[in-house]
């Protein structure tokens, strides 16, 4: 069973081909018997798995099932499930079971899915290769020593590794798509606002947009349809109607319209990725869309842009942990500010404490019109670049990462050189726009993804152009070396 | 662009984050890399630009004023190192 996709897993179930409980059962034991070579989960909910899939069993048996009923899956351990250690990678939280469900973890229950687990992950989604969790790092399914990306590392190995057949993310600045690019894998983050941020520890408030790891884009839509959706109680999402968005999988590309950003083709990117996504791109003038190079003459901009930004937020979002409420306490605090600065100095890691004190650095007197608000002019340019680009073609398409997987170590001394594996994602958080990666290539017998960005709210679009590739090629039905 | 030691310790402090003697070079060295690369941003020419806080320029929704939550301290609070009486605990403020 743990070689299908969740579409094929959801026929399963409606065929009676085997049950929630069988299925999260053997999930269990596969992630029991094999996740210490990943590290890719920080909590197993076992007893909570088979409650829930017994329900699930339930359900179908009352004629109430859903596509995702009884399906396992993992949670990025960022979304608060209730009564369930939600850590976000961080020893500031590793007490902390919420006394609420984040709306994508209510939603997610309410459709029958059962979440076996909470995955690793960088520190409060600080990363890019899922070696700042406090918890260990997590390694990628396709090769001994190599990272899986990050932050949604975890979530990524995981289903790389066909421990689960999906999970959620989030992604701030590639979080999702760097990760799905290097452990080979079709990794969605949509719109701005698309999927309620409510009960997402947040990270940068501007930025953060949940979505979803699977094998292919049918799984995608299946987990979008349930996740997306206007919340009242996330004051920046959206009020949109939510299409079915496994309506427009089989639509003819004749006709659509692709985009190359010129600037995505420098010398950042290495000729081998390049060759890779260029013949990605072939594919699609052979379904019949038409190619044309682009320009997104602020891109060189971005990566400044985001790490004045996100830090920004990072440092007023994380200033809630202060040691009283929930979280880390320092023993034997002397005074408050004792209590305050031992409680974030003991219970925050070093990539954490560095993106506070440069955000904090950017909001403090007689620097805020310099770093903040220059920053957020710069956005509203990248932004209009994009908006450009869309009055002439449909989806814009490039490289994900500039490289494939790395090993673990490489850069964790060099932190502009991390910052630069997301120098091809971060552009789309800023104008808030929908971008997948999908399995495009391999250089060097390791997975490159291919990056297809999207107009606002034009999900099925990129959904129906990555299935329709998916479909000819079979990047993504390539197996990790090293999963189970 | 540098960051002086003086301020590294000013910025620290406003964000309650206790720096260790030894790591100070390290971190000085690596924010003044950080700066340096935010730095670029000073030459973008972005005259007449207004700042962009939402995607879609979305505003504040407002909501009628009414009681939608009920009271859940208990529970809340649960999770806190240290409560009495309902009341958070944190170390005497006034003498």
């Amino acid at each position: 069973m743990h070689t299908r996709t969740l579409s094929e897993l959801a026929q399963a179930l409606q065929t009676g081909e085997t049950t929630s409980e069988a299925l999260t059962r053997e999930t269990l034991e596969r992630i029991r018997a094999h996740d210490d070579n990943y590290n890719s989960f920080v909590t197993v909910a076992e007893e909570r798995a088979l409650e829930q899939a017994r329900a699930a069993d339930q359900a179908r048996a009352d004629g109430n099932a859903g596509p995702l009923t009884g399906i396992p899956f993992a949670h990025k351990d960022i979304f608060c499930t209730e009564d369930l250690l939600t850590t976000c990678g961080s020893h500031m939280l590793d007490n902390f079971a919420p006394p609420y469900n984040s709306t994508v973890a209510q939603k997610l229950d309410d459709a029958g899915a059962v979440c076996v687990g909470k995955a690793n992950m960088d520190e409060f989604a600080m990363g890019s290769s899922n070696e700042t969790s406090y918890f260990g790092p997590v390694t990628n399914p396709w090769g001994e020593g190599l990272v899986p990306g990050g932050s949604s590392g975890g979530s990524a190995a995981a289903v790389a590794a066909r421990l689960v057949p999906a999970a959620t993310a989030t992604d701030t600045g590639g979080s999702i798509r760097q990760p799905a690019a290097l452990c080979g894998l079709t990794g969605l983050k949509p719109t701005y606002g698309r999927i309620s941020r409510y009960g997402i520890i947040a990270f940068a408030s501007s930025l953060d947009q949940a979505g979803t790891l699977t094998h292919d884009a049918r799984d995608a839509a299946l987990m979008l349809n349930t996740m997306a959706g206007f919340d009242p109680k996330d004051s920046t999402s959206l009020d949109r109607e939510v299409p079915d968005y496994t309506d427009n999988l089989e639509s003819d590309l004749g006709g659509l319209r692709i985009g190359l950003p010129k600037e995505y083709f420098s010398d950042t990117l290495s000729p081998e990725m390049a060759e890779q996504v260029r013949n990605a791109i072939s594919e699609y003038e052979k379904l019949g869309a038409t190619v044309k190079e682009i320009s997104l003459p602020h891109s060189h901009l971005a990566v400044a842009a985001y790490y004045v930004i996100a830090p920004a937020e990072a440092s007023a979002n994380l200033s809630r942990f202060d040691g009283v409420r929930y979280g880390h306490r320092c023993e034997n605090p002397q005074d408050l500010n004792d209590l305050y600065l031992r409680s974030r100095s003991e219970g925050f890691g070093e990539e954490v404490k560095r993106r506070i004190l440069v955000g904090t650095y950017a909001l403090s007197a007689g620097f805020f019109d310099a770093y903040y608000l220059k920053a957020q002019k710069v956005r509203r340019l990248i932004q209009q670049d994009f908006t450009d680009a869309f009055s002439e073609v449909d989806l814009i398409m490039g490289p994900t990462s500039p490289s494939p997987a790395f090993a673990q170590g490489d850069k964790t001394d060099d932190p502009i050189n991390m910052y630069l594996e997301d120098v091809f994602t971060i552009a789309s958080n800023l104008a808030g726009l929908p971008a997948m990666s999908i399995p495009g290539g391999m250089v060097n017998d390791l997975p490159v993804g291919l990056q297809i960005i999207g107009n606002y709210f034009d999900e099925a679009r990129m959904l129906n152009a990555a299935h329709r590739f998916q479909q000819v090629t079979d990047w993504h039905q390539q197996v990790a070396p090293n999963s189970v | 662009m540098s960051i002086s030691r003086d301020k590294i310790e000013q910025v620290a402090w406003l964000a309650r984050i206790q720096l260790e003697e030894s790591d100070k070079e390290a971190l000085e060295n690596k924010l003044s890399d950080i700066l340096s690369m935010v730095g670029q941003l000073q030459a973008a020419d972005t005259d007449g630009i207004t700042p962009m806080a939402h995607p879609l320029d979305a505003t504040q929704r407002l909501r009628p004023d009414e009681v939608t939550e009920t009271n859940q301290r208990e529970r809340f609070q649960a999770v806190a190192p240290e409560t009495q009486d309902g009341l958070y605990l944190v170390p005497r403020v006034v003498e």
